[in-house]
């Protein structure tokens, strides 16, 4: 059963990236990936991590995604794409990310063997990340509001209207 | 339970995804979006670390990565949008004042 | 006083610089003052410490000083030492005696020149290394010395170096003298490998005790002969001091009689250990200097340049000298050097005294009946033409008499047969000039001859010093039937040359005087002949052997062979390395270094895109690659 969930899950997250990579309109590739954070958010769910799941959701498909949604409806961002990909840059690409892809596999088989492949997740509630949050990780959990202050700012003073424009 | 190493290599997969997307698109919003993707693959691979060794601190790194994400593509953006008031093109190939 | 003998080439040496430094700024007064006052002193140190040698008893060595250790590597050592014995006495005193006389000589002569300081610094300069040479107690030091002279013979034979001749014959006498300065410069290194020292004292030692193996001996005495034989003007390399005539006269008559050109003879005498150890090397030295005492002798017969006649004189009696240790009478050898240093320094200032009156002529076509208008001038050339004719009771007659006895007495013959001939030549051609130059109808061309009058004083006086001198220089050498006062020099001389001595009887050395006296009578007589009682007779015999004429004239067409066999191939050689390899090789690699870099920039452009995407995609690859050394 919960594989099945499991199946869907990655079917939907992949798949929408790859209709992602090959649709030519930016805002279908936009929606393509709400759709695929989304199932991601589903795949926390999966691996016990419920507030990571809630988080996923609702910041990265549910807050970054719409922000790229009404960047490109806003400013008209949307463009029509020139012509098809040159042959040999596609090869190479797929190349070089088939030798990644092998890297990594190699590089996740000492994780991926030695794992016990499902321990009960000690500490894996949201109560116990809150206390690490504010106790282990407190500082870095500080600096990052403070981190989103300043990227507001900054998008408010890079982008933002001049007085009269 | 579903092992461990399907999510690691849901993860790798995606993440290579990424790149290939990130190369083979030609306008700076979308190849944005592919680095977005790339992201969520390490949150992927860093939660289901977290779940096999059992330490909690793994969910800690993934929010603070949604965090700075969600910073750096406001950031990101407003960039976006300035390049594209001041050039009126978003193709990457088109912004070369680097060559040379 | 005489511990201060140190002193002597150094003060000299401290003019030469203030006046090189400060020279152009000083008063033509005070560089006269200076630079004589200089060699004055130097001349009074000299004194001091001979009288202080010949105070000593026979045998004692000299005096000695080191002043600071030079080289010093390994077991090899060469510390500038100063080493003054009776030999370097001698030299030191004729150094400083006739240079000073000399530099008093100029400041009259070089009055009108506008180097003037240059002149005098080049002078003491000269005078400084001439006496490093001389007081040098081993051969490095004393190569110092060597190579000085030669640098200072250059720049004061093209002292008027805009006269492209002057510049050209200065080039060609550093040249000459840099093949000799070769073998020289081997012949020390053959030193150093086999004895460990350079010193004179070991070398000499060395030789005697038979630890210089007989073929190394004879190689190194030959080899440093070769370099005596371009420092002083011997077959084969003598062809450069004909034409340092270019300089100024009383340059030619202090480096190019008196001192620089017998440095090869000094050099010989200091080696005598080793050269008595080798008799092939002493053979050698005695006939290349019969050779050239012919030789140069044959060629003085036809110039009709005043100084020219002068040079190839200096040439032949230089051979005289070598004659002398040749035959291993190394103190004859030097009291030739003596003599011959006070009479040709004497003939070259009166011929320079004779050139000032005429202006500058000096052709001896173009002289003639110059004896009443010159009071001075005249009888003291006279008289050195008389002492180096070898009349007696001239220096010259003992000096050379004293030569050829010793050449005589060791068996040689033949040398004394060549000798004797050389004598005759040598009256004769001195006579020639005497009566082309002072006797006669005057020939004199207008510009040269509307203002014929004797010279200044500064000029003069020297010219009477020297000439008492030429006569009375002799007298420390008589020969031995004079009995008590016989060959005080040579006696004086024992403390430091090895001389090998022959006995003859007296009647036989009465018979030798003879014989010596009637070839300069001889020479003189036939001079008055063909230049007197019957002036046609040179040209009549002239057109009788034109060939032998042109030959002689045109000084055996050596210097025309040297060209032709040496000096072009030389220049033709260096003209093709220059464009093999200087311009191909090292231009090429000068402009193909800068060519590859710029090439390496072009090739290198391409990935200087601008595109992103291409910077990303070394991004990717590199962070394969590095994942890759991560894996394995």
């Amino acid at each position: 059963m919960v594989w099945a969930v499991f199946s869907i899950l990655s079917f939907l997250c992949i798949g929408s990236v790859v209709a992602m990579i090959l649709s030519r309109n930016q805002a279908h590739n936009a929606l393509f990936l709400v759709l695929s954070f989304s199932s991601l958010g589903g795949l926390f769910g999966l691996l016990d991590a419920p507030f990571a799941a809630a988080v996923q959701v609702l910041v990265y498909a549910g807050a970054i995604m719409v922000l790229f949604l009404f960047a490109i409806m806003m400013f008209n961002l949307r463009v029509e794409l020139p012509a098809r990909v040159k042959r040999a840059r596609l090869a190479l690409t797929a190349g070089l990310g088939t030798v990644l892809l092998a890297e990594l596999f190699l590089a996740g088989r000492k994780l991926v063997l030695g794992s016990p492949g499902a321990a009960p997740a000690a500490g894996g509630d949201t109560a116990q990340l809150g206390h690490f949050l504010f106790s282990d990780y407190l500082y870095a959990f500080e600096i990052t509001s403070l981190l989103i202050l300043a990227a507001l700012v900054g998008a408010l003073a890079l982008a933002g209207k001049r007085e009269g424009s | 339970m579903i092992p461990a190493a399907a999510f690691f290599i849901l993860a790798a997969v995606l993440f290579v995804l990424g790149v290939l997307a990130f190369f083979v698109k030609k306008d700076l919003l979308t190849q944005f979006m592919a680095v977005e993707v790339m992201l969520n693959a390490a949150n992927l691979a860093f939660l289901a670390l977290a779940k096999s060794l059992g330490k909690a601190e793994g969910q800690v790194i993934v929010l603070f990565v949604i965090t700075v994400a969600a910073a750096e593509a406001v950031i990101g953006l407003a960039i976006i949008v300035l390049v594209f008031r001041q050039r009126k093109t978003i193709q990457t190939d088109d912004l070369k004042d680097l060559k040379g | 006083m005489a511990e201060l003998f140190w002193l002597i080439p150094l003060i000299p040496g401290a003019s030469a610089l203030g006046l090189v430094l400060f020279g152009p700024r000083l008063s033509r007064k005070w560089v006269a003052w200076q630079a004589c006052s200089a060699v004055f002193l130097s001349f009074l140190l000299s004194a001091a410490a001979f009288v202080h040698l010949a105070r000593l008893p026979p045998g004692a060595p000299g005096l000695t000083k080191t002043l600071l250790s030079w080289i010093s590597s390994g077991s090899f050592a060469s510390p500038i030492a100063f080493a003054f014995d009776h030999l370097a006495a001698v030299m030191a005193l004729v150094v400083t005696g006739v240079g000073l006389l000399i530099h008093v000589y100029s400041t009259a002569y070089m009055a009108g020149d506008r180097s003037y300081a240059r002149y005098f610094a080049h002078l003491n300069l000269f005078t400084f290394f001439m006496l490093v040479l001389v007081m040098a107690s081993d051969l490095v030091l004393m190569f110092v010395g060597w190579e000085g002279v030669g640098l200072c013979s250059y720049l004061l034979i093209g002292f008027w170096f805009e006269r492209p001749a002057a510049a050209k014959a200065g080039m060609k006498a550093f040249v000459v003298n840099r093949v000799g300065d070769a073998a020289f410069i081997i012949g020390i290194l053959f030193v150093l490998t086999n004895i460990g020292s350079s010193s004179f004292a070991s070398i000499n030692e060395a030789a005697g005790n038979g630890l210089l193996r007989h073929g190394l001996a004879t190689l190194v005495a030959i080899l440093f002969f070769v370099g005596a034989t371009g420092k002083s003007a011997q077959i084969p390399l003598y062809v450069w001091l004909p034409d340092a005539m270019e300089g100024p006269t009383p340059v030619s008559a202090l480096i190019h009689a008196a001192t620089m050109v017998t440095a090869g003879v000094y050099m010989v005498c200091r080696l005598s250990g080793l050269y008595a150890a080798s008799i092939p090397a002493s053979t050698v030295v005695a006939w290349i200097g019969a050779a050239t005492a012919i030789f140069a002798a044959t060629m003085a017969l036809v110039q009709n340049d005043i100084k020219k006649v002068l040079a190839y004189s200096t040439i032949s009696q230089i051979g005289y000298m070598f004659i002398g240790c040749g035959v291993g009478a190394y103190a004859a050898g030097m009291f030739h050097l003596v003599t011959h240093a006070f009479f040709k320094s004497l003939l070259f200032l009166a011929a320079g005294s004779v050139i000032h009156a005429l202006a500058g002529e000096q052709d001896m076509r173009r002289m003639g009946g110059l004896k009443k208008h010159l009071p001075v001038t005249f009888p003291v050339f006279l008289i050195g033409a008389l002492a180096i004719s070898g009349v007696p009771f001239l220096s010259g007659f003992f000096s050379k008499d004293a030569i050829l006895t010793s050449a005589f007495a060791g068996g040689h013959y033949l040398l004394y047969g060549l000798g004797l001939l050389g004598a005759i030549m040598t009256a004769f051609y001195m006579f020639r000039l005497v009566y082309l130059t002072f006797y006669g109808e005057e020939r004199m061309i207008p510009k040269a001859g509307h203002h014929i009058h004797e010279s200044p004083r500064a000029m003069t006086i020297p010219l009477v010093f020297l000439a008492a001198f030429s006569i009375l220089a002799g007298y420390v050498g008589l020969p031995v039937f004079f009995g008590g006062k016989a060959d005080l020099f040579g006696r004086f001389m024992e403390g430091s040359v090895k001389t090998v001595t022959h006995h003859l009887a007296v009647s036989t050395e009465g018979l030798l005087v003879v014989l010596a006296t009637a070839a300069s009578l001889l020479g003189i007589a036939l001079a008055f002949v063909f230049y007197r009682r019957t002036p046609i007779l040179p040209s009549r015999l002239a057109s009788r052997f034109p060939g032998v004429y042109r030959l002689l004239v045109g000084k055996y067409f050596i210097d025309e062979v040297y060209d032709a066999v040496v000096v072009r191939p030389l220049v033709r050689g260096a003209e093709k390395v220059y464009e093999r390899f200087d311009l191909k090789v090292i231009d090429g690699a000068l402009h193909g270094s800068a060519a590859a870099a710029g090439l390496a920039g072009k090739g290198l452009n391409f990935l200087q895109s601008g595109l992103v995407r291409d910077y990303a995609l070394a991004f990717l690859i590199g962070a394969i690659i590095f994942l890759g050394f991560l894996l394995l």
